[in-house]
């Protein structure tokens, strides 16, 4: 950075009341205090406890429930099935167009992953909830079930969903697609083809605290929801949806969040519980048990990603092939999403000339994935790195070399039809070298994203 | 089996509780005594959110069966917050923003006060294995250590 650069952000944070500066955090009495109320803090008088029977199995046919068991427990108060629901089969991320709904609130006669909720047990105490949600019995045929993402493509793999493929569609097409130039010109033209394939786990997101919500009814004819809830309208509109309510019936309180990391994105807890207030007249409460949060909550997708690049001796790739696949999981939730920002974002932050992506979103049997930091992008950026590296590697370039000649410029057209604006990408990497104690050549500190240098 | 009274002393104050065999300390701080400071993260002794000072000692509250106390000292986040201000490790905690979801937060500050109490100039070694049994999943662990050395500062000087 220059002197005069250096010396104007000096001036400007001389301006700021709050950027650049530490300030005390508006919740830091609470939490240090203890007197920060989460949700699971809140109680009222006669409040009831919502368990979840779930299935032990990862797909099968539900034949039979019979509660009569579980309603004999000292207790018990009432239990939601699927006919309960005024609308069952709901998906997300209808709020922003993604359809169709294809994942039921409570089973109605198959279950597709293990612990997918079949009914929900009402009753006095925590502990009699549990109880009766063990005297449940399920009847279940079992059927082969799928795990692996390219196993669930292939023509005998178990079919999952009721439109007949195992992928999402994405506007009538199989998976997410980018096309730019001519990705097969491209590879006769390199003078190497570099391929991999990646592939990444799922992963829990683990919040010290777990999911839960407390529905309400009150003498209005209004619910109050407390909910920890990362997305409070989102939540609110999609449990409007499901009960079939307008949405000023319903007040959801929430915003203190004891970790999240997109793992409360999803609208799980939040309509059972206040259609359990509904039909009780009751307050509510449901919270995930720690097994709960880690068998049944969703994911980070797990994802494999097959990578073909040709590139040419100066270190230019002029050509990217990508086929990726997400594991969703058995159902949406966030994932189609997450696909189209891993389209977009799997060429890396480099100008590629030449790229051909096809990105799919996979059902198999395994719980369903959702949000989670950056989730597409996260994987596809392990990915782009790794395989920067393996093309250094192999062509027999300096790894920061082989970054900063690819690096995207303001202008450039990215593989996805948008023009780059504001790349930093190389001011990063000088910052992150400068960090790191790391001496670039005289050659690629020239180099900036404004521009590109004459060849 | 039939409940039970079980007394013991809580934040300087004694408590009787009409208890179930087996009910644990957690469980009576938090739904009968409405003490909600003392989180409930996972309740199989994992997170170390729940934990109290047990004559001074920190304990998972989550595994501590509540007739197990009886008779002894207990003493949670609620004890040692004064009612205006804060403790001096409540207040490192805030100065070093060694919170972020806070919900880790009292079952550290727990530790954290136990350690001082038996070792006022902990090293950084010490402090890491004091809160070894604390998960934050924020991974806020830098901001942790360096309030708790705060913290040691802060106690000796007062």
């Amino acid at each position: 950075m220059s002197e005069v650069a250096s010396e104007v952000i000096r001036e400007m944070k001389r301006e700021f009341k709050v950027v650049g500066k530490s300030v005390p955090r508006r919740d830091g009495i609470g939490h240090v205090t203890g007197k920060t109320v989460y949700v699971d803090d809140i109680s009222f008088p006669g409040m009831l406890h919502l368990k979840m029977v779930r299935s032990p199995i990862h797909h099968g046919i539900i034949r039979n429930v019979d509660f009569s068991e579980a309603e004999k427990v000292p207790g018990f108060v009432r239990v939601l099935t699927h006919r309960d629901v005024p609308k069952n089969i709901y998906t997300i991320l209808c709020l922003i167009g993604v359809g169709p709904d294809e994942e039921p609130v409570l089973a109605v006669d198959r279950v597709l992953y293990k612990g997918e909720p079949i009914a929900a047990i009402v009753a006095e105490t925590e502990e009699a909830a549990m109880e009766a949600v063990s005297r449940v019995k399920l009847d279940l045929e079992e059927l082969p079930a799928v795990f692996d993402v390219e196993e669930a493509l292939k023509p005998d793999a178990p079919i999952l969903k009721p439109w007949g493929t195992n992928y999402f569609i994405y506007e009538g097409h199989h998976c997410r697609r980018v096309r730019f130039g001519d990705v097969e010109k491209g590879f006769a033209q390199a003078d190497y083809i570099i391929e991999e394939v990646y592939n990444t786990s799922p992963i829990e997101h683990a919040p010290t605290e777990t999911t839960a919500c407390v529905a309400k009814p009150e003498p209005d004819g209004r619910y109050t929801v407390y909910t920890n809830t990362q997305a409070l309208f989102f939540t609110m509109d999609n449990t409007a949806l499901i009960l079939q309510v307008p949405f000023s019936k319903l007040h959801f309180v929430g915003g203190t969040v004891g970790g999240g990391f997109g793992g409360k994105v999803d609208v799980i807890t939040e309509p059972i519980a206040t259609l359990a207030a509904m039909k009780t007249g009751r307050p509510v409460k449901f919270k995930y048990t720690r097994e709960e949060e880690m068998r049944v909550s969703s994911t980070r997708s797990a994802w494999r990603m097959y990578f073909k690049d040709g590139v040419m001796k100066d270190g230019r790739i002029i050509a990217r092939k990508v086929i990726s696949y997400a594991d969703s999981g058995a159902y949406n939730r966030h994932t189609p999403y997450a696909v189209t920002k891993h389209a977009a974002n799997i060429a890396g932050p480099y100008t590629i000339p030449n790229v051909y992506i096809d990105a799919y979103c996979v059902y198999t049997n395994r719980q369903p994935a959702s949000a989670m930091r950056g989730f597409g992008v996260t994987p596809a950026s392990f990915a782009v790195e790794c395989q920067m590296d393996k093309i250094a590697e192999t062509i027999g370039m300096d790894p920061w070399e082989i970054r900063f000649i690819n690096a995207y410029r303001n202008g450039d057209m990215r593989p996805h039809q948008k023009v780059v604006e504001d790349a930093t990408l190389i001011e990063v990497m000088k910052a992150a070298a400068e960090l790191v104690g790391h001496k670039l050549p005289e050659h690629l500190l020239k180099m900036h994203s404004w521009d590109r240098e004459k060849a | 089996m039939p409940s039970r009274i079980v007394a013991f002393n809580l934040n300087g104050r004694d408590v009787e509780v009409m208890v179930k065999p087996l009910t644990t300390l957690q469980t009576v701080l938090r739904e009968h005594l409405h003490l909600t400071a003392t989180k409930s993260g996972c309740r199989q002794g994992g997170c170390g959110t729940c934990t109290v000072l047990v004559n001074g000692e920190p304990m998972l509250s989550c595994l501590l069966p509540v007739e197990d106390i009886a008779g002894q000292k207990v003493v949670t986040l609620e004890g040692i917050t004064p009612i205006e201000g804060l403790h001096p490790i409540q207040q490192a905690f805030f100065d070093n923003y060694a919170i972020q979801c806070g919900y880790c937060s009292p079952g550290v500050i727990m530790v954290i006060k136990a350690l001082l109490d038996r070792n006022p100039n902990p090293t950084r070694q010490e402090i890491m294995d004091a809160i070894a049994g604390n998960v934050c999943r924020c991974t806020g662990y830098e901001p942790i250590l360096r309030a708790a050395e705060d913290a040691a500062r802060r106690l000796q000087s007062a």
